[in-house]
């Protein structure tokens, strides 16, 4: 994968972030405070513009940049979330200009580590790290498809919240699907549509 | 939605430049940044940082000058502020003997806190220590949550640590003295009726007319129970009663109350409240050494009060709560 078909995944993630932001922002209201869907959409937006006008001419400047974009533009827990794996998986690619599937596999689990790290969280406290673990683990064995992507965004709805804002709901938590967990499940689909 | 403003998705902008120019003799605002810094400069002592969402006027920025915080983060409504804008703040703050950040306990607020502290120790070499403060016991503190938020008792955290830097102490005192408050105080709120961040235009949950909903937070995070509205004295009792027995209050003990409003309620009511409350406080022969009332930190235009006590452990911190303080809030 080069600098262009990453550029080209990035773009698909903000589009169907963009398309589905009030879909997005109704789960986050359901549990959270209501705003996942608005904020990821103005933090990719930002990151669209701020490429089309600087000129980034490296896969780590691109990862670096979305980066830094998601820090800035995007407050609350997400944005940092987000932009701290991306910075982290932008200490990997070095001066690449192509990609192997195992060099993405790596990427990401810099990513999610890094994610964990920030979040203090772990798997099955309903959180972005449980479509993270189970979608590498999955590309790893080759068997992750966009459906088994929608699989693992499902299964995060029987789980209980135990970090982040919807764990103060407690058993209310059960029954909604993660709001991090379906943007970051849009990011692997669209990355799946790319990759291969 | 009623409310005075141009476009909602300016309004923390516009509050800022109309919060800097109104009171231009304390405070500034840093560059272009969401930093409101005291013009007093502080030099060679520790510099205070906090922040968070928007929305709890007058906090934050209302507590920086001389004697409190030295800059204030402000974040969209609601939202914590971003990484670099607390970058700046750290920066902006730093007069030779480190900063330190009061941090209130919420997901956001803590990750783009340390996040910046990182920064600034590494791009920097500015030393920073940090708080978390978690007074509302509303929220069940255990491991299947993300611990107790951080409410109204911040304010105290901020006047006490803010004392103490202007005073001269250092980093490591500051930070240690810190980790004692905090143990000492608990808050409780309800809300009469709830608050409309500007850019959703809706309220952020629903009551009906006649309810009220106890432990509610200071962002309408759902409290612990929702009653029908009761007397001010009952609802003084359900909250002295829960505090009471959080911090294991005696007759030994000499305390502080802070009655504060949360944005709609006018002082007529605060006053009734807080009224109830000593009294009780009163009955149990608990010595009250000082009482704060009034909106400190809010929800927009929730209605309603949170109660909050604080024990006066070490005599000193009362001391360093009386001690003269040249912000706009306090």
């Amino acid at each position: 994968m080069n600098q262009e078909k990453i550029v080209i995944w990035f773009k698909k993630w903000a589009s169907v972030v963009n398309e589905e932001k009030n879909y997005i922002s109704d789960l986050d209201n359901a549990i959270g405070d209501g705003d996942h869907g608005f904020n990821m959409s103005k933090g990719l937006t930002a990151y669209l513009t701020a490429r089309d006008a600087k000129g980034v001419d490296s896969i780590t400047d691109e990862l670096k940049l979305l980066g830094m974009t998601l820090l800035s533009k995007v407050g609350g827990a997400s944005g940092p979330l987000y932009g701290s794996a991306f910075m982290a998986m932008a200490k990997l690619t070095g001066d690449k200009t192509e990609l192997s599937v195992e060099d993405i596999i790596e990427m990401l689990e810099a990513g999610i580590e890094s994610i964990k790290k920030r979040g203090k969280a772990q798997r099955n406290e309903k959180t972005m790290v449980d479509l993270w673990e189970p979608a590498i683990e999955k590309m790893k064995e080759g068997i992750l498809t966009p459906s088994t992507v929608d699989e693992i965004v499902e299964a995060t709805a029987p789980l209980k919240a135990t970090k982040g804002r919807a764990s103060y709901l407690g058993d209310r938590s059960i029954g909604h699907i993660d709001p991090g967990s379906y943007s970051s499940g849009i990011l692997f689909k669209k990355l799946l549509e790319v990759l291969y | 939605m009623k409310k005075i403003l141009n476009r909602p998705e300016d309004v923390v902008e516009e509050m800022i430049s109309g919060l800097v120019e109104v009171h231009s003799d304390i405070v500034h605002r840093v560059g272009d940044t969401r930093v409101v810094a005291r013009n007093y400069e502080g030099k060679g002592k520790v510099g205070l940082v906090s922040g968070g969402g928007s929305g709890h006027e007058p906090s934050h920025a209302g507590f920086v000058g001389k004697g409190m915080l030295s800059a204030a983060v402000c974040g969209d409504v609601f939202t914590s502020p971003t990484v670099d804008q607390v970058y700046e703040g750290i920066k902006a703050a730093d007069k030779g003997a480190g900063v330190f950040l009061v941090i209130k306990n919420y997901t956001g607020d803590v990750i783009n806190f340390e996040m910046a502290k990182e920064m600034a120790e590494e791009n920097d070499g500015i030393k920073v220590e940090t708080v978390i403060t978690n007074d509302d016991i509303a929220v069940e503190d255990s491991t299947w949550t993300e611990g107790r938020r951080g409410v109204a008792g911040t304010v105290l955290v901020h006047k006490i640590c803010g004392a103490l830097a202007e005073n001269g102490a250092s980093l490591e005192e500051i930070k240690e003295e810190s980790e004692k408050l905090i143990k000492e105080m608990a808050t409780l709120g309800l809300a009469l009726s709830p608050a409309t961040v500007p850019e959703a235009g809706k309220p952020g949950f629903e009551l009906a007319e006649d309810e009220i909903e106890f432990g509610i937070g200071i962002h309408g995070e759902p409290g612990y129970k929702k009653l029908k509205l009761t007397s001010s004295s009952e609802m003084a009792k359900e909250f002295y009663t829960k505090i009471k027995k959080e911090l294991n209050l005696t007759s030994d003990d000499e305390v502080v109350v802070f009655v504060n409003g949360m944005g709609a309620t006018p002082l007529m009511e605060q006053y009734v409240f807080a009224n109830d409350v000593l009294k009780l406080l009163a009955q149990d022969n608990i010595k009250v050494a000082k009482k704060l009332l009034g909106d400190k930190m809010t929800s927009i235009e929730m209605a309603g009060v949170s109660l909050t006590i604080f024990r006066l452990k070490d005599k000193k911190w009362l001391d360093l709560l009386n001690q003269e303080v040249e912000v706009i809030g306090w």
